[in-house]
């Protein structure tokens, strides 16, 4: 066992924090909440050279990942600086297409799900579809997404009603039932308490307003997963950028897109995580920070014993977090059954504990932390919407219960005291 | 990353999981803090320490089988997942013996360690006075020069298991003309029945004699039962209370093995009262909230615990903590200085298990309904009066081993490097 961060790991944090430190990332999620995805579109290119985009691209299509660990020490880092853009939804969608993929002969040789395509989901509108094959799919997409080429966003039943960003990704994927589909549109932004996270329902038919760029032929071609070595290397260009606008209307059913959306939310969780204790100890950083230079009573008010054990909450919380997101980040790596439910024991203590940072921060940062002109309000508003994003407390909190049932079964001796009144009285 | 059992360490765990479930009593032993139960418990180790089970960290030349700490959590795993009792020898195995083994002779070790490790000499800690608890540097005890050794004299309070322990170690006050008063302390190991020594046991908030106050009267202890230098107490002492923080005292293995039991409770409850106006709702898993989701933490929480114990037990430089650096504050009453920062994270550890165990017996309490009211003696208590006794044990523990209090000032100042308040 070595359950610790190696070096190059370590090291690769602490390359993104100094990158992200010097890049501007609130002026970027400030412009990104106004609707100017220009900023952050600029520093998802600068993450994408750096590789975290990569992490979460199956290895087949000439990338590195899936890499969980990596992922959750570059989404703590993306917290931390409070990066905007559907970073945990492009990841999460890597996931899913690459699932989808590497089932794709289970597909088709369950006859059922490329036969069933055009119409058996009630939930789907009627809509013109194009037939795709998720290898091409995937062969499409992913080395965009992992260069940096394509910021994409997903929806899924997990996720709720709403895609994040749908309006700056160039594709939105959504998945409903058994159907994945591309998002040909969407209705009205939808403000989020995070200003930066900026929420839309998908449009799956009528009129295209996607407004995405057309994969590039010879990109899909050299993304196929039988020619791996010409795919790009994160940092490497892999085909023109954006083309003209066009809705795909791509659209998938079977069970396995089912299958590979859960795997994907699961994901999505795990990096949903992953940024919340960033976003946790950006704003235990910056309270401590605060506390030990604001001063009142003629002291600064961090030598205040009610700051301090206020303070030291918050670390509590958020070191006892971290644990919990590389135990779900090795589960996700060996592929174990269990995998959910670390997932979600991580989601719900990373999720209370940055929420906890952000309730003493504003405290502790009294009516200045109340501005939205300070920047703490970047930390502060996305550590109440992380919570519930990809799994609320509740929902996680029952997944780790039930895990825990189906390891231990209740023994059938078990429940004696619960009926001792009743027997008596039967008496 | 993994946290993938090597052969070696597997078998180590199978090993220690048979042998548990070859010997670990079928029937609950009485009441530690009873003249029968300690010594019901005191048997038990001598079982533990036949099979080379009670201190299995320790050199092999003293009782143990000079375990990694990763061995000693899965020992310990395994232990409380079995079922077996708490342990009487505990003060000694976690607080002496890591002094000793730092900070003693070699004669020293070669005396006290063997008997402690077989349970033949109980030891209670006898740090705390009545003026003195969290500014433990205010003790007033004291440790008067004479030939071949020292006298000691004054008043010990709240000495765990001292009412039937054998032996008891603590600090006394040997050079009275000392500038600060963390200077000048003697750290000396007495015997609870030699003469000038009187035992007035204390009722714990049950009642039991959990603890004792002692009163030292002239008390000969030889120069060989003085650990470290005369006047250097306060050093080796503060190397121990890292130690009584951490993950030494209370192993995850005990907070995991509960909140499994607080789950299984659950599951009881839901399934002999499935649905209706049941506060906790007829199904584990849906949307009750509440009791549904305490008892979900429980199981998060113990989980993190034993996953943070695994990088610090596995890892290069274990947990890290965020956040500012050191003020190199010395923390009043007793925040560990040996070793850098390593005893101020042990005070993150003990704020977190303190809690948790607290809160784990709270859920089972309530789970209970009105079976929660019982106490542990109650014929009908359920589970053997475990949960009730469990929750009196637990609610000392945000007090004991140096208050949450305490431990928050330090994870402020030693590990946020927030500024040193007024204190001490
Ligand atoms: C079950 C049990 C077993 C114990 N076993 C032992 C043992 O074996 N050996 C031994 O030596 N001792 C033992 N103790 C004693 C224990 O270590 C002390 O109780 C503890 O250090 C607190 O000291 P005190 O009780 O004097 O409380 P006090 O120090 O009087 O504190 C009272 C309250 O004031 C708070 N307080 C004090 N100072 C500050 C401050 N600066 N800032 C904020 N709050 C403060 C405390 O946190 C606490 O809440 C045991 C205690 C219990 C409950």
């Amino acid at each position: 066992m070595m359950f610790a961060l190696d070096g190059e790991q370590t090291a690769f944090g602490r390359t993104l924090d100094r990158m992200l430190g010097g890049a501007d990332a609130p002026g970027a999620a400030r412009a990104w909440a106004a609707g100017d995805p220009g900023p952050g579109r600029a520093l998802w290119r600068r993450l994408a050279d750096a590789g975290v985009f990569a992490l979460a691209v199956p290895e087949t299509y000439g990338s590195v990942g899936p890499l969980p660990v990596e992922l959750a020490v570059a989404y703590v880092e993306l917290g931390r600086h409070a990066v905007p853009g559907p970073v945990v939804e492009t990841a999460a969608t890597a996931v899913l297409l690459g699932a989808l993929a590497e089932r794709d002969g289970t597909l088709v040789e369950g006859g059922g799900a490329l036969a069933e395509r055009g119409g058996t989901d009630p939930a789907a509108p009627a809509a013109p579809v194009d037939p795709v094959d998720p290898v091409d799919s995937a062969g499409r997409w992913l080395p965009r997404i992992a260069s940096g080429q394509a910021m994409v966003t997903l929806g899924a039943p997990q996720a709720g009603p709403y895609v994040l960003d749908a309006d700056a990704a160039d594709a939105v994927f959504v998945v409903s039932g058994n159907a994945l589909r591309q998002a040909t549109g969407h209705g009205p932004v939808q403000p989020s308490q995070d200003p930066a996270r900026r929420l839309f329902r998908p449009v799956c038919a009528g009129p295209a307003q996607a407004t995405g760029p057309r994969p590039d032929p010879a990109v899909a071609a050299a993304g196929r997963a039988d020619a791996p070595g010409q795919v790009g290397r994160p940092g490497q260009a892999t085909g023109p950028s954006a083309g003209p606008a066009r809705a795909d209307g791509l659209r998938l059913d079977g069970p396995a897109v089912a299958a590979a959306a859960a795997r994907a939310a699961d994901w999505a969780a795990f990096a949903t995580a992953a940024q919340a204790l960033g976003v946790g100890l950006a704003l235990l950083e910056r309270t401590v920070a605060y506390t030990r230079q604001r001063s009142q009573f003629g002291r600064a008010i961090g030598s205040f014993q009610a700051v301090k054990h206020r303070l030291a909450d918050v670390l509590v919380e958020l070191e006892f977090a971290r644990p919990l997101l590389y135990g779900a980040a090795v589960a996700l790596a060996g592929g174990a059954p269990g995998a959910g439910a670390e997932v979600a024991a991580a989601k719900v203590a990373a999720g209370e504990a940055a929420y906890g940072a952000a309730r003493a921060a504003l405290q502790l940062h009294g009516a200045i932390g109340y501005t939205s002109e300070y920047d703490l309000s970047l930390w502060l508003r996305k550590a109440r919407a992380l919570r519930s994003a990809w799994g609320d407390p509740a929902g996680c909190r029952a997944r780790v219960l039930a895990a825990h049932a189906a390891r231990h079964p209740v023994k059938p001796e078990v429940g004696g005291v619960w009926h001792t009144i009743g027997d008596e009285a039967a008496r | 990353m993994d946290l993938e059992l090597s052969p070696e360490d597997a078998a180590f765990r199978a090993e220690a999981r048979e042998w548990l479930a070859a010997h670990v009593p079928g029937e609950r032993l009485p009441s530690l803090e009873t003249a029968e139960g300690f010594a019901a418990h005191r048997a038990w180790e001598r079982t533990l320490a036949a099979g080379r089970w009670s201190v299995v960290s320790w050199p092999l030349e003293y009782g143990g089988r000079g375990a990694s700490l990763l061995r000693r959590l899965l020992f310990e795993e395994e232990y409380y997942a079995a079922g077996a009792p708490g342990r009487v020898s505990q003060n000694g195995i976690s607080l002496l013996a890591p002094t000793l083994l730092r900070h003693g002779t070699a004669e020293q070790r070669a005396r006290v360690l063997p008997p402690m490790a077989s349970g033949d000499v109980v030891w209670a800690q006898a740090w705390s006075e009545p003026e003195a608890g969290s500014d433990l540097a205010a003790l007033r005890s004291t440790a008067r020069r004479d030939t071949g050794g020292w006298l000691l004299s004054g008043q010990k309070t709240w000495s765990s298991r001292a009412a039937f322990a054998d032996r008891a170690f603590g600090l006394f006050r040997s050079h009275p003309g000392a500038d600060r008063p963390h200077q000048g302390l003697t750290y000396a190991m007495f015997p609870l029945d030699a003469p000038g020594v009187t035992v007035r046991p204390l009722g714990r908030l049950d009642g039991r004699p959990g603890f004792a106050e002692l009163f030292l009267d002239e008390v000969f202890v030889p120069d060989e039962d003085v650990i470290g230098e005369p006047g250097e107490g306060w050093r080796v002492a503060m190397s121990t209370a890292g130690d009584e923080r951490g993950l030494t005292l209370r192993s995850p293995g005990r907070f995991t093995a509960a909140a499994h039991r607080l789950a299984d409770l659950w599951r009881e409850r839901a399934a002999a009262d499935p649905g209706g106006g049941d506060p906790c709702g007829g199904d584990p898993c849906g949307a009750g909230g509440g009791l549904r989701d305490r008892v979900a933490d429980a199981l998060i929480r113990a989980r993190a615990y034993q996953l943070f114990a695994y990088t610090r037990a596995t890892g290069p430089a274990g947990a890290r903590p965020a956040g500012g650096g050191s003020t190199g504050a010395r923390p009043a009453g007793g925040g560990s200085t040996a070793g850098g920062s390593t005893g101020a994270e042990a005070s993150l550890t003990k704020v977190f298990w303190s809690e948790l165990d607290l809160a784990l017996h709270e859920t089972a309490l309530d789970l209970l309904g009105p079976y929660g009211e019982l106490s542990d003696t109650a014929p009908d208590a359920p589970a053997g009066g475990g949960w009730a006794d469990g929750y009196t044990f637990a609610l000392a523990g945000p007090i004991y081993a140096g208050t949450n209090e305490i431990q928050r000032d330090i994870i402020a100042e030693r590990l946020l490097g927030l500024p040193k308040g007024r204190r001490g």
